[in-house]
């Protein structure tokens, strides 16, 4: 009797435990084990998650019907989609498709984890040359072949205030960063700010000194890969950036904190005049502003003329599609990431997007030559560079990412910012970096 | 938190031997050998089920934690671990050279550590002490006060630690808000999640969620002492501070043992508040271990030396344990004989 | 004390208003009284966010660890207390020190174990409720074993002693008799595990997908890439918040009653 309450006790918690671990409603995503169904990890483009599972659910329908082919559909937020990434790669238990960021090709084309998109698989979905050569460079290391398919591409522009530019009587944006300070000192006063700054937002601030270190003529890493970001060039275009708040003061030092995208606030607010942003019209419409309110010109240039030689104003920003290569349905994803690239999939997205399609021929549509789709379409075409395409990217961006955030928090703080202490916080940034 | 070692003395279930050699004769009229047998396998059995699951989601993917640390795992080789090379003490010589950036910031990271949880636990301490003290006295809307005192432990830490983060923000906050522009204490207002102040922020956080713990607690320790104890010290002319110093303070000593070393070791490795608060990349002045380690780890996928930096902080924890525990419980053991 | 009860009720007061404000509120400079109340963010927050699933996530993967941890902390307290069995201190120590172990040294290899368990076995523990379940009641199993022994303790072994007279075997004795007389020990010990299991961050963030994601890491939707949603923050925060202050308010009675008896003794 005894016995059998013992026994009968041990199963209950046995089953208990089998019951805990047996009931989750979850399938880990195991990657399509039948070629009808498809895995995919997309990123958060739209306003919300919700609002993407809206745009892409329609798309994904017409894939179905098709093809016949089934795709489960994530969409991943940002702050967990490199992890979750990194965890599939480990594990090898991922999705078929996904999204990634397109500064993230070099790293995870490190790991081997994703498909290498050769000539032969780049014909399958109708030929390298329907991209651009920007976006396409964008997508894994040098020689290589590339990891990802572009999908979505973006490009900085100088979004401004019409209002506010007009009150203070400036009469056209800024072309160069000298008339950009000028027009900046006369817009900062009363509590009002010329220029906003997302200062503890590594991949923004990466972003920000990587145009200005073009145009000094400098890259943060050498030709064979070494980091280098001493330079005096990389010194000089950080000190810019970050004397826009310091010396300038055309940056309201609160924009320090800033990691949350409180500049577009601030601008939708009429608390900054400027933004230095990649396709802002939407958050812009969600705060209440009207179209007419504000207007697109190109990231300014040293000179007052983008493109040609260094006059690089904006990194080759947006989003690649790339394929576990341990899919089990290798065919299924192929004809997916098609699908997605397929000039009239790339109208419609890059569309609910507010981006640029990498797609030439997309490009061509009247969507896109708006007058704000235009400054991006003709930054993209003329005058971005992808960042540095090396595996130690991620580092790379939280070393020097960090450094510029300090740098921010001295100048908000009212410490002085030199060129001994730039570059004191470059060499530190630049001895983290794996050997 | 391994309070077994020192309460063995007051928790050896000396009775259980006697115990058991009580239920011995009943038991006799069943074949011995099954019944041995299921005497010493009882316990055993009863223990499985946690011993498993500690096995599964702890002992073993702690050594896997420890293996890892001796090989180089950058994105390279993370998609198969086995691939990944062995490089020997190279991950622990990268953490522990302080003369070389990565070993610095982690020294740095990890004082700035020390030091906050040595003033997180001391304030969790005193202030949780004084309200359970304070508590003790029966008054209108006692049990309305210690309910409120209990918020922030029931709060969710997410929740709590999002709604501080919205409160310190520089420019739209209500701590600047109080501090520059009602108070007008400082010239221009402060920034609390940059810079040095940000350790500040981090600790008041970090107090406000930590106190009620250390208020439960006391409050609990505060009842298991006998009123008499007291009323024999008030008739013997006993003040209320020599109360507390000779009666409630000493018998408190075994709850603040344990009380002090779970709070020590939760803030030590608390990894929610700063994360929530700070995203990824923390301050400087407010880098704390845990947010360091991930850091280097999942931020810049080197999963080899953020292991090795793991290990070594695991190797610290226990030291401090071990030596804590001996330490207390040998000043203990003369506090309980009278 | 009113300076700590301000100091305590201060985030509650901001959350609270400022759950009740228009986003224009909320984004600009800090008022104690809103502009205007409204409270849109209250039915915004399902849309932004599937807050209603996220919920649901939190409240099997709470419940489910909290009742699994305490039956199995009952079982493994109850030996220790009444037992004497070889390995009985390298057990307790043992079990106990896994409370040092920083998280983020086996966040990737348990995530490796629950793959390969998944591969071998077909128990799908990774991405699944049943993964992060059995994670989360091993975290608070070990402060649970520990303050139940010491309620265990506190139980008049005679009551054993008469259990087993009337014919209880010791499992009987422990489930008539031992469980009964140790309730406020074994709510404080439920309390304690389902809250831990309702906010932790890091493992929920890499061990789920959208379809298992709990209200710790699906709160982080409302920050997008384009902008912040404070009151809708706010609102959800408060939302997630008020069943577990509530109940943990009900139950505070039994949590003193029992960590008197268990931990502190």
């Amino acid at each position: 009797m005894r016995r059998i309450r013992a026994a009968a006790a041990i199963a209950i918690v046995t089953s208990l435990t089998i019951a805990a671990t047996g009931c989750g409603g979850g399938e880990g995503g195991t990657g399509g084990a039948s070629p009808k169904t498809l895995t995919y990890w997309a990123s958060n483009q739209a306003p919300s998650v919700e609002a993407d599972k809206k745009i892409l659910t329609a798309e994904l329908k017409k894939f179905e019907k098709r093809t016949g082919i089934k795709v489960k559909l994530e969409v991943v937020p940002w702050s967990d989609l490199l992890t979750r990434i990194l965890a599939a790669t480990t594990s090898g238990q991922g999705p078929d498709v996904l999204n990634i960021g397109n500064t993230w090709s070099a790293s995870l084309q490190a790991t081997g984890a994703l498909l290498p998109w050769d000539d032969a698989a780049f014909d399958k979905i109708g030929g390298r040359d329907r991209f651009s050569e920007a976006a396409v460079a964008s997508a894994g290391v040098e020689g290589k072949d590339p990891a990802a398919v572009p999908l979505y591409s973006l490009s900085y522009a100088l979004y401004y205030n019409k209002r506010m530019f007009e009150d203070a009587g400036v009469e056209k944006p800024p072309a160069t960063w000298d008339e950009l300070v000028a027009t900046g000192k006369k817009l900062s006063k009363g509590g009002k700010w010329a220029l906003g700054a997302e200062g503890s937002n590594l991949s923004n601030n990466i972003h920000q000194i990587f145009a200005l270190g073009q145009q000094h003529g400098s890259d943060f890493f050498d030709a064979s890969g070494k980091p280098d970001f001493t330079s005096d060039a990389n010194v000089a275009a950080v000190k810019q950036y970050v004397d826009f708040m310091a010396k300038d003061k055309i940056i309201a030092p609160g924009n320090a904190e800033y990691a949350q995208n409180q500049s577009l606030q601030d601008f939708a607010r009429g608390k900054t005049a400027m933004v230095l942003w990649q396709a802002a019209a939407s958050t812009f419409a969600a705060h209440g502003m009207k179209p007419d309110d504000w207007g697109v010109a190109p990231v300014p240039v040293p000179s007052g003329a983008p493109g040609g030689g260094r006059q690089v104003n904006s990194m080759v920003a947006g989003i690649n599609m790339a394929v576990f290569k341990n899919s089990k349905n290798l065919d299924g994803a192929t004809e997916f990431v098609k699908f997605m690239t397929s000039d009239e999939e790339q109208k419609i997205l890059n569309d609910s997007y507010g981006s640029i399609p990498p797609v030439k021929a997309a490009q061509q549509d009247p969507a896109f030559a708006a007058p704000d789709r235009a400054v991006l379409r003709d930054t993209l075409a003329k005058s971005a560079a992808p960042l540095p395409q090396v595996p130690e990217e991620s580092q790379f961006e939280t070393a020097v990412g960090t450094a510029v955030k300090e740098l921010f928090a001295d100048a908000a703080a009212g410490r002085p910012v030199t060129t001994e202490s730039v570059r004191a916080r470059l060499s530190k940034a630049q001895q983290q970096m794996p050997k | 938190m391994t309070p077994a070692a020192t309460t063995t003395p007051r928790r050896a279930p000396s009775g259980s031997v006697s115990e058991r050699t009580g239920a011995q004769p009943p038991r006799s009229r069943r074949p011995r050998l099954p019944g041995r047998l299921r005497r010493i396998g009882l316990p055993y059995l009863l223990l499985l089920p946690a011993l498993v699951l500690e096995l599964l989601v702890h002992l073993v993917p702690m050594a896997i934690g420890i293996v890892m640390s001796f090989r180089e795992l950058t994105q390279f080789y993370i998609r198969d671990l086995n691939s990944a090379p062995w490089n020997g003490l190279d991950n622990f010589a990268l953490a522990v050279d302080v003369n070389q950036p990565v070993g610095e910031s982690l020294l740095r990271s990890f004082l700035t550590t020390c030091q906050f949880t040595v003033l997180s636990v001391g304030l969790c301490w005193l202030i949780g002490t004084a309200a359970a003290v304070f508590l003790q006295e029966n008054f209108r809307g006692r049990g309305l006060l210690r309910a409120v005192f209990l918020i922030p432990y029931a709060l969710p830490v997410y929740a709590a630690v999002i709604t501080w983060a919205f409160m310190f923000q520089r420019d739209n906050g209500l701590i600047n808000h109080v501090v520059h522009d009602q108070l007008g204490l400082t010239d221009t207002p402060p920034f609390w999640l940059i810079g040095d102040n940000s350790f500040v922020a981090l600790l008041v956080v970090s107090v406000w969620k930590g106190w009620p713990f250390a208020f439960l607690i006391m409050m609990a320790g505060l009842q298991n002492i006998p009123r008499e104890l007291y009323e024999a010290a008030a008739i013997d002319g006993a003040g209320v501070w020599q109360q507390v110093r000779r009666i409630t303070l000493p018998s408190l000593r075994p709850v603040n043992q344990v009380l002090v070393l779970v709070l020590f070791l939760w803030t030590f490795n608390d990894f929610n508040t700063p994360y929530v608060l700070f995203g990824k990349a923390a301050p400087e002045a407010a880098d704390l271990i845990s947010v360091h380690i991930y850091q280097s780890s999942f931020v810049t996928w080197n999963f080899g030396t953020g292991s090795a930096m793991s290990v070594l902080l695991l190797i610290f924890l226990l030291a401090v344990t071990a030596g804590y525990l001996l330490f207390t419980s040998r000043g203990k053991k003369p506090a309980d004989a009278h | 004390m009113t300076l700590l009860t301000g100091f305590v009720l201060l985030p509650v007061y901001v959350m609270v208003s400022s759950s009740l404000k228009p986003l224009q509120d909320v984004s600009g400079s800090f008022r104690w009284m809103p502009s205007g109340l409204t409270v849109r963010p209250y039915f915004d927050i399902w849309d932004t966010v599937p807050l209603a699933r996220y919920f649901v996530n939190s409240l099997v993967v709470a419940g489910a660890a909290t009742v699994c941890s305490v039956v199995i902390a009952v079982f493994a307290a109850y030996a220790v207390s009444r037992y004497d069995f070889r390995g009985k201190r390298v057990f307790t120590v043992t079990v106990l020190s896994t409370q040092m172990f920083p998280g983020i040294l086996f966040l990737l290899p348990l995530f490796l174990i629950y793959v390969n368990i998944g591969q071998s076995t077909g128990i799908a523990l990774f991405g699944s409720r049943g993964g992060l379940i059995l994670t989360y009641l091993t975290f608070s199993l070990p402060f649970s074993i520990w303050m139940l022994i010491g309620y265990f303790d506190s139980v008049p072994r005679e009551l054993d002693e008469a259990a087993k007279v009337d014919g209880c075997g010791p499992l009987g004795a422990l489930l008539r008799v031992v469980v009964p007389a140790a309730v406020p020990g074994i709510v404080a010990v439920a309390v304690y595990a389902f809250m831990t299991a309702w906010g932790e961050v890091l493992f929920a963030s890499v061990m789920t997908n959208d379809t298992t994601r709990t209200l710790a890491v699906g709160l982080q939707g409302y920050s997008t890439q384009n902008d912040v949603y404070w009151n809708q923050i706010m609102a959800a925060s408060l939302v997630v918040s008020v069943p577990v202050v509530a109940g943990f308010l009900l139950l505070q009675r039994y949590l003193v009653a029992g960590l008197t008896a268990g931990a502190v003794k």
